[in-house]
């Protein structure tokens, strides 16, 4: 099945032969090269690779939706949220009495909240293997009671972009509330260790980025047999000629429901990964603007070829982390450039691009 | 030094008032003075109950000089004079301090003095007497001030002056205030059927003071009648008062309806009339309100004008960049509505940055006008804020204008017609491009319009756009895309829903509410509102 799926995909044997070299290579030269050696990768360059990385599987989640099934979602950054506070809950109950009010149970926030006892939806992320399942489950749960509402209402095209807008600001209106029990404005953050691993220690970032990089092939995996499959044709049948495909008898509202759901899913991992590497989870990672940069990745990359998604998401983000340094004025500029040249010049991204050339 | 320092700041107009009015007075220096004179004295007192007592002797005295002995010390103007068994007015200028007789107004030359310090119960009790005694002032405004200030003051002196002031007073208002002032001191008599009348002159009153006044009456008076009146009469008025706060509400939700509509229509044009999903519309009133700031940098002195000059001035700067947009990038993109979205939305980036590199990536003050400042007081528990009333019109002026473009100029036929068949419009010899520049200059120059009022009412920064643009696609889509009516209903019914909701859910937890209202109504009815009807309406 996967030598099926892959066969034809030179851009995702590429990609997935660079992550094995990477999940491989990084750790021998972040944790066994000396500091003083060229080679030695910083604790600094691993995390922000795999941060990279978690962008790139949350890329490939949006292009699996956008790419295959024609759902401009505007959502996946509030699904990668939601994941991410499904994780930053697990480490935020892995403090416990270190916090600096010392509450065996509460986090700090609560306490100064004054609450006396931990909210029922608290309960079970002292697990890790439940926060988890939540990180899959909570984004999939509401993917799916979104995307199964507003499927069997044939909202389509535009409007769904909008209402998956819509949700993605309500979410994080309601993340912003300190009532809400999720820390409010400052969000999670402080975190201590992951199952028993130091956070700040080199070998854990180098376990986390190792993590990433699985994450990510196994995902682009599962997407990918999903896409070569007989489900993956009627998607793209779906995509083309919605109305056609559901007169020939198929049910169009459930197979885009479970699409929807699995891609949310994996944002949420994209998300889970990705709190512990960055050490913080808070409301403005739900702001709109987030969701609309994660389709603008798998525009410059290449709409649905999913390894184009993973590509523009690496470029992006690398030629955002370049570019802030270096002129911090200028990135909007560059940014915002992109957008209108993709769309205007490249409607098949940088991979079109090169396919393009090897094909003429 | 310092409290006397304190106390002459920027008290130089109340005396020279009191200059003219004590050279009058020394041509008609009663008989009192020396009686006057003797509280007077007791003023330079260390002890508050007896310098209390000074006071009250001096507001019920005969002496017409009081009113300017009690202004005076309101005013923190009256010193003792060191050495000399005296109370004096002193006046600082520089590091010297000049003496005068309180009550003839005499120089007494230079010298060192002491302020007389007040405490809460003098303050009290001098504002009162003032009031009562500026009640009998040949200025209507200033009596109409003094019943004003006297709501709620049950003090014998008070009523006693109210009652001699109602008797012959003339202007209408003035004796609806005095009235006022004393049935409310009047509840608190001794004999019942006083208390019953001042009850029923209270009827309806919607002062705060008739209120906490009833309250007492209503909980337990000795007799049955006046606590059923009591009763009776402040449920009325509880009832108004909910009514009033009703209104309230409402003209809190149309004022932020007529923000959502003035946000939304510029959209209901690009989006629907055109299809284009223009992401970039909240810059586009961003630029509308940066051009406010402009004109009024431009026109210091003219802040009362400048504003209106602004309306066409937004409407220029924000339609030319709509054309431009339209020009360069959107043209290429008809009928990729997701493919839009992303470039119009790489512009509004461009466009947020453009305003922080060359104007200040931090807020800018938008001046107010005179005329915008201020409200018109309907009643005592209702009063509406002229900046809210304006744009509501201004909004209701833009959409009407709007409605007359598109139904009566050859504009809007011509753009009505490549709406709805843009091929056969171009048979018809429609220049349909020159028409999609106009329409989505349109569009874009009243969302500068927008700029222009709501630089009133929020800050002016780079981030603006963003906080109308979710809320303006929702207004287009939840009133139904195409309808320009549906814009307007759609806009006032979630401005009103949002502050209905409000009071008891906060305002963040309101909108969420909102929000998940409309994603659910989308459920229910995809096109909105007031659908489209017809063949455009398909596909």
């Amino acid at each position: 099945m996967i030598i099926r799926a892959m066969k034809d995909d030179t851009g995702g044997q590429i990609l997935l032969a660079v992550l094995l070299a990477a999940v491989l290579l990084v750790p021998i030269l972040s944790l066994a090269v000396p500091d003083s050696s060229p080679l030695h990768l910083s604790t600094y360059t691993v995390t922000l690779l795999g941060k990279y990385l978690c962008y790139a599987l949350l890329a490939v989640a949006v292009d699996l939706v956008w790419g295959y099934l024609g759902i401009l979602s505007l959502g996946h950054g509030a699904f990668f949220a939601l994941g991410g506070y499904a994780m930053g809950m697990y480490l935020m109950r892995q403090i416990g009495d270190r916090g600096v009010y010392g509450d065996p149970v509460l986090p700090d926030f609560m306490v100064f909240l004054d609450w006396k006892e931990l909210p029922w939806f608290w309960q079970g992320f002292d697990m890790f293997w439940f926060a988890a399942l939540m990180a899959l489950l909570a984004p999939g749960v509401l993917a799916y009671l979104f995307g199964y509402l507003a499927f069997r209402s044939r909202v389509t095209g535009v409007y769904l972009s909008i209402i998956t807008q819509a949700l993605t600001y309500a979410l994080m209106l309601a993340f912003f509330r300190n009532e809400m029990g999720f820390g409010g404005n400052n969000g999670l953050t402080d975190f201590k260790d992951l199952l028993g691993f130091d956070l700040q220690s080199d070998a854990t970032r180098a376990g986390l980025f190792v993590a990433s990089a699985l994450a990510l092939g196994l995902g682009y995996l599962a997407c990918r047999i999903i896409v070569t499959s007989r489900l993956g044709r009627v998607t793209v049948a779906i995509r083309d000629a919605e109305s056609r495909t559901r007169f020939i008898g198929y049910r169009v509202e459930q197979i885009k429901a479970a699409i929807f759901t699995f891609s949310a899913m994996l944002a949420g991992l994209a998300g889970a990964l990705y709190v512990p590497q960055v050490g913080i989870i808070n409301p403005s990672e739900f702001s709109p603007i987030n969701s609309i940069e994660i389709v603008i990745w798998v525009a410059v990359g290449g709409r649905a070829t999913l390894y184009g998604a993973a590509v523009g998401a690496l470029m992006v983000n690398y030629g955002k982390s370049l570019f802030t340094a270096v002129f911090p004025d200028a990135w909007l500029f560059a940014l915002g450039g992109l957008f209108v040249l993709v769309t205007l010049l490249l409607p098949r991204g940088l991979t079109g691009l090169l396919r393009q050339r090897s094909a003429g | 030094m310092s409290s006397s320092r304190h106390g002459t700041r920027g008290n130089a107009p109340i005396l020279a008032k009191l200059l003219l009015f004590l050279t009058c007075l020394t041509l008609t220096t009663g008989l009192s003075a020396e009686t006057l004179e003797a509280t007077l004295a007791q003023l330079a007192e260390r002890s508050f109950k007896v310098k209390l007592e000074a006071v009250e002797s001096i507001a019920t005295s005969e002496d017409g000089r009081a009113l300017s002995i009690l202004e005076a010390l309101a005013a923190g103007e009256l010193y003792t004079w060191k050495g000399v068994p005296r109370v004096v007015i002193g006046r600082k200028s520089g590091r010297t301090m000049h003496l005068l007789d309180p009550l003839t107004g005499q120089a007494l030359g230079e010298g060192r003095a002491k302020k007389i310090i007040l405490n809460n119960a003098m303050r009290v009790a001098l504002r009162g007497a003032i009031a009562a005694r500026t009640l009998s002032s040949p200025d209507p405004a200033a009596r109409l001030g003094a019943a004003r200030e006297m709501l709620g003051d049950t003090s014998p002196a008070a009523t006693k002056a109210l009652a001699t002031q109602l008797e012959r007073e003339q202007d209408a208002e003035v004796r609806a205030a005095i009235t006022l002032a004393l049935a409310i001191a009047r509840l608190g008599a001794q004999e019942a059927d006083t208390r019953l009348a001042a009850v029923t002159a209270l009827e309806a009153s919607l002062y705060p003071e008739a209120r906490n006044a009833l309250l007492p009456l209503a909980e337990a008076d000795p007799d049955p009648a006046v606590k059923a009146a009591a009763t009776k009469t402040l449920e009325d008025i509880d009832q108004l008062l909910a009514w009033n706060a009703r209104a309230e509400t409402l003209f809190f939700g149309l004022s932020l309806g007529s923000v959502l509509v003035l946000a939304a229509i510029g959209l209901a044009i690009t989006f629907g009339v055109m299809g284009v999903i223009n992401m970039a519309h909240g810059e586009l009133i961003m630029l509308g309100a940066y051009t406010t700031y402009l004109v009024q940098s431009a026109l210091p002195g003219w802040i009362d004008y400048s504003l209106v000059l602004a309306i066409p001035a937004a409407f220029i700067v924000s339609g030319l960049f709509g054309i431009a947009i339209e020009r360069t990038v959107i043209r290429f993109l008809y009928g990729r509505p997701l493919e839009t979205l992303l470039a119009t939305f790489g512009i509004s980036l461009i466009l947020q940055q453009l305003v922080r590199t060359f104007i200040s990536a931090q807020n800018v003050v938008v001046q107010n006008p005179s005329w915008m400042s201020g409200s018109w007081q309907i009643n005592p528990a209702l009063a509406l804020t002229y900046n809210r009333l304006y744009i509501l019109i201004f909004a209701l002026l833009v959409f009407a204008a709007l409605l007359v473009i598109l139904r009566r100029t050859a504009l809007g036929l011509e753009v009505r017609a490549v709406s709805q068949n843009r091929a056969m419009a171009r048979a018809m010899g429609v220049r349909s491009e020159r028409v999609d520049a106009l329409t989505f200059g349109l569009g874009a120059g009243i969302a500068g319009v927008a700029g222009v009022a709501l630089s009133q009412l929020t800050n002016v920064g780079p981030n603006m756009g963003q906080a109308y643009i979710i809320d303006s696609f929702m207004v287009v889509v939840f009133g139904g895309v195409g309808n320009l009516w549906g814009t307007l209903v759609g806009g006032m019914t979630l401005g009103i829903a949002n502050k209905v909701m409000e009071p008891w859910a906060g305002a963040v937890l309101a909108k969420i509410l909102v929000l998940i209202f409309i994603i659910l109504f989308i459920q229910k009815r995809p096109r909105g509102l007031f659908p489209q009807r017809g063949r455009a309406a398909e596909g």
